[in-house]
């Protein structure tokens, strides 16, 4: 057998029991809007890896200096014990009375990886160092910040996306072992907060079909942004980009402006009717492909789904409007 | 809890503070490392150096297992060995260098550490003196900034900054440090015992004299103990410290004969005057304990014994500093009735040596009836017969004593006391060789005298009928200034001296900064470095503690007392300011309350419109929120913040229950 496997069956019961204790400290962790303030009451605080070395090595320098009886010996000894006991206390009040809010979770697609922002208020007069935030047994390195007195820090974590929907955030802790690396004191915290997961787009290829009594597409009078449509004289309140700067060093007093013409198709509906040949997940992936192409060709689009109904529109916001539709779409 | 790993790159700022803290720890070491360990280890911080600036590659493994390898070799070719205390610090210290040949990481820079704390606590087991206690917080306070900076990931933390954050640590943990040192339950050393190599190598006494021993003993300024009398100061001719006592001769060398070990220790009659005092012995490498004249048995410290010929000894060497309180009496009598074998040894001569000085015997023993009579005829015939005192005696042959009594008649204590033991031995008295110390300087400031190897002695002991061991020094007859004044003293015109016991001149200024310096080297010898089992446990029981138990009933109680007040010193830098206002403190309490159900405050939101919120997703919470907002606005807002209404609010408070 293998050292190491020894090694892990000795340590079984102790994962075991941390695996209870977890279990308990997980219980007590609440779902909150926040923001969640850190008292001292749920600051938790361990040696690391490096700690108990360090309590090691203070065992062996105790016994050295015994053995000699060597009083200098003694004093370093001693030195370090309490410098290890004064670093306990500093990384624990490194951490209590900080405050956690939610900030910003902006939506991502399936199969992306999204980004919660927290914030990390620290209302006291002494700046904080070195704090880490992570989900619990996450292997990816954890984010870390420092505070500033009276201030507000701002950490991105990141959760993959793997189904549409919302994503809740999950149960997160902040630790930190600053000042001394001896001890790991930690808080576990729960932020009711959510990204937005719309559905993965679909792969290229499949064209929507056309739509209802629209065919090719006719320019209209609607003055947009589309299509140049050629200049005309500039007016008061023309926007700085529509002016056209290759013909003002011929008339610098009478500048000219160019026009563009929207295109606007003629009703083009989005349909989940369209899309019979698919699954309920393939169909919203579907779609979404769709809305991002039209958005992208600056078509204007209307969505269909059973029970939603969103008018032909355009821009971020309806794109928006449209995804988050898909995104949180339920069948019956 | 699985420790959150630090982002692992290790920039080069840190890299050279780390360089700069180990360059700190091992320079202390240098000197004391063979050369070519000394240049090695400078060259792997000066490599190190350049690797981080210049960007180079660092060696490959290979480059560096030979050099691993290499130094092994050559430690063992310097020592002939490579374990034992000075191998063991060598190795140390190539492996700290070899270990920041391979440096990349965070991670790393903890090995490292601890390497540090190691050769820091080594530097100790070689010189303790009062500036490696600086030396020990300077180092200290440098290592807890190293690791302060290797926490902090990203960019490295100003210089400034992180030296400020380290001493300071290292000045709130120094008051628990104090505590552990004074009450932590000190046990007598040693645990496993100590490397024949432990220690600082110095020397003092040695377990026989040659001739030259003592003479080359005197020519070092090394401290041999410091001795604080109580009530009663002995005059210069009384303070004989017994050290080892030498009944075997073999024509060149006094040594021990085997007996001690087959003798039982003496009776002895101890008469008044009691002297009271107190002695630190430094580490010397011998088992004596240098007591003055003869100690009262009753007062000899744990782990002592008292020899066949009634010295203080320790069951090994004296290697580290050692305080003791002891009670001596000048006057006694020791061993009135001499065993057999101890006459016969005390009386053995090396056959064939010393022809001249037998027939002496022989005449003086037929000239005079009792054995006080031959030795005070002895002692006439040095004070009056040309005999000088000199550090630089002729070289004598293989008759030393014939040499030494017909033909030089120049000598030092050493001739005078093998000439005498010899002469009386022949003569049919029962006579033996001590030596130790004598004398002493008396340090004005501290009222304590200081013993130096300068002070290094040679005497004899007679066994007179009903007197039992009497002392007879020899060199009193010759040089009475020598016993009287001190070696100082008795030497100066003869420019024999070495130089640091040389008056005049510039040395007055030197005289008098050295009496400072040594009143301060005493006092912390004598609180710090002798600090032991027994000295702890005095203290302790003048303070009302009495067994260890107390001790760390004592130690736990204060150290968690100290570290209490400081973990509360240290929230409190990290709690926000209390808010002035009454009606603000009051809207927190609430808030809580409310968060305890649920319901929080939106930061856009005011006391009102959140009070209309509440009222509208928890009906039942909605009026008492209500209140409580309205008088909340009225105290913020409107005149008349008077403590009835603030007393309102408060109450409105409580009366919502979730």
């Amino acid at each position: 057998m293998r050292p190491w496997l020894v090694f892990k069956l000795l340590l079984h019961p102790i994962r075991l029991a941390q695996a209870r204790i977890d279990a308990w400290v997980m219980s007590r962790v609440k779902r909150q809007p926040g923001p969640i303030p850190v008292p001292r009451t749920r600051v938790y605080i361990v040696p690391t890896r490096f700690g108990y070395g360090y309590a090691f090595m203070g065992l062996v320098m105790l016994l050295g200096s015994m053995n000699y009886s060597n009083s200098m010996g003694f004093l370093l000894t001693f030195l370090l014990g309490a410098l290890g006991l004064v670093c306990m206390h500093h990384t624990h009040g490194n951490l209590v009375n900080v405050q956690l809010r939610s900030g910003k979770a902006p939506p991502v697609f399936a199969g992306e990886v999204a980004h919660f922002e927290i914030l990390v208020d620290n209302p006291a007069p002494a700046q904080r160092y070195s704090f880490s935030l992570a989900w619990p047994k996450d292997s990816q390195p954890p984010v870390m910040t420092d505070v500033p007195a009276q201030g507000t820090a701002t950490l991105r974590i990141a959760l993959p996306a793997e189904r549409r929907g919302w994503l809740p955030a999950r149960v997160f802790s902040l630790s930190t072992e600053f000042p001394l690396g001896l001890f790991h004191a930690w808080t576990w915290a729960e932020l009711d907060t959510a990204c937005l997961v719309y559905p993965k787009p679909a792969a290229a290829g499949r064209m929507p079909p056309p739509a209802s009594g629209a065919i090719g597409q006719m320019p209209s009078n609607i003055a947009g942004q589309d299509e140049f449509a050629g200049l005309r004289n500039y007016h008061r309140g023309d926007p700085m980009k529509s002016v056209h700067w290759k013909s003002l060093p011929k008339s610098p007093s009478a500048p000219m402006v160019k026009q563009f013409t929207e295109l606007l198709d003629q009703e083009l509906w989005l349909e989940w009717d369209a899309l019979g040949d698919l699954d309920l997940e393939s169909r919203l992936s579907q779609l979404t492909r769709w809305v991002l192409d039209m958005e992208d060709r600056q078509h204007a689009y209307g969505l269909r789904l059973p029970g939603v109904l969103l008018k032909p529109g355009r821009g971020e916001i309806h794109q928006n409007d449209c995804l988050r539709a898909l995104a949180l779409y339920k069948p019956g | 809890m699985k420790a959150a790993t630090l982002s692992d790159y290790l920039n080069q700022v840190s890299l050279l503070r780390l360089i700069a803290v180990l360059a700190l720890v091992l320079v202390v070491h240098l000197p004391s490392l063979p050369t070519w360990e000394a240049v090695l280890v400078v060259a792997g911080l000066g490599w190190r150096l350049l690797i981080a600036l210049r960007q180079w590659q660092l060696p490959p493994a290979w480059l560096r297992t030979s050099i691993a390898v290499l130094s092994l070799v050559g430690i063992y070719a310097s020592y002939g060995r490579i374990h034992g205390q000075v191998p063991g610090i060598a190795l140390l210290m190539i492996m700290s260098v070899l270990k920041l040949l391979e440096m990349r990481s965070r991670r790393d820079v903890m090995v490292t550490v601890f390497l540090m704390y190691f050769i820091l606590l080594t530097h100790f087991l070689n010189s303790q003196e009062i500036w490696t206690a600086g030396y020990l917080l300077v180092c200290a306070s440098a290592i807890t900034a190293l690791l302060i900076d290797v926490n902090h990931p990203g960019e490295a933390l100003p210089l400034k900054k992180i030296l400020a954050s380290g001493s300071k640590m290292v000045a709130i943990s120094l008051p628990v440090t104090l505590l552990f040192f004074l009450l932590f339950p000190r046990i007598p050393g040693p645990l496993w015992g100590i490397p024949s190599d432990a220690g600082a190598s110095l020397t003092g006494m040695s377990n026989e004299m040659a001739p030259g021993d003592i003479s080359n003993l005197i020519m070092s300024d090394r401290h041999a103990f410091s001795v604080k009398f109580f009530d009663r100061e002995p005059p210069p001719r009384e303070r004989y410290w017994r050290g080892p006592v030498f009944d075997s001769f073999d024509g060149r060398a006094w040594k021990s004969s085997g007996i001690s070990q087959r003798v039982q220790t003496p009776d002895v009659e101890l008469l008044p005057p009691a002297v009271r005092y107190e002695i630190i012995v430094e580490p010397h490498r011998g088992p004596w304990m240098f007591a003055l004249d003869i100690p009262d048995p009753a007062t000899r410290p744990d782990k002592s014994f008292i020899a066949s010929e009634y010295q203080l000894m320790k069951g090994r060497d004296v290697i580290t500093r050692e305080l003791h309180v002891l009670i001596s009496h000048p006057n006694h009598i020791l061993q009135k009735e001499l065993p057999d074998l101890t006459r016969r040894v005390n009386l053995s001569l090396p056959r064939d040596f010393n022809p001249r000085t037998v027939a002496l015997a022989r005449q003086l023993q037929a000239e005079h009836a009792t054995p006080e009579a031959i030795v005070q005829a002895t002692l006439r015939m040095f004070r009056q017969e040309p005999f000088v005192y000199t550090l630089q005696p002729p070289p004598l042959g293989r008759n030393s004593v014939d040499d030494f009594l017909f033909k030089t008649r120049r000598g030092f204590c050493e001739h005078y006391s093998s000439a005498f033991t010899f002469l009386m031995r022949a003569a049919g008295i029962p006579t033996r060789v001590v030596t130790g110390y004598q004398g002493g300087e008396r340090n004005e400031l501290g009222d304590f005298f200081r013993v130096t190897d300068a002070d290094a002695h040679a005497w004899s002991e007679v066994w007179l009928e009903g007197k039992g061991w009497v002392r007879v020094d020899p060199t009193a007859a010759v040089a009475p200034n020598r016993i009287e004044l001190g070696l100082s003293e008795a030497m100066q015109d003869s420019g024999e001296l070495p130089s640091f016991l040389q008056r005049g001149g510039l040395n007055w200024i030197r005289d008098n900064l050295t009496t400072q310096w040594d009143w301060m080297n005493t006092q912390w010898n004598r609180w710090v470095l002798a600090y032991g089992p027994e000295v702890q446990m005095d203290l302790m029981r003048r303070i009302g503690i009495e067994d260890w138990r107390g001790m760390i009933i004592a130690l736990t109680v204060s150290a968690s007392l100290i570290l209490g007040i400081i973990g509360l010193l240290l929230l409190r830098q990290f709690t926000p300011a209390r808010n002035q206002e009454v009606a603000v403190r009051l809207w927190a309490q609430l808030q809580k309350r409310l968060l305890r159900a649920g319901i929080a405050q939106r930061p856009a939101e005011g006391a009102g419109s959140f009070a209309d919120r509440v009222a509208l997703e928890t009906p039942e919470l909605g009026d008492a929120v209500r209140r409580a907002a309205t008088i909340y606005q009225q105290l913020r807002y409107l005149e008349g913040a008077t403590p009835a209404l603030q007393e309102e609010l408060a109450r409105a408070i409580k009366a919502i229950r979730s």
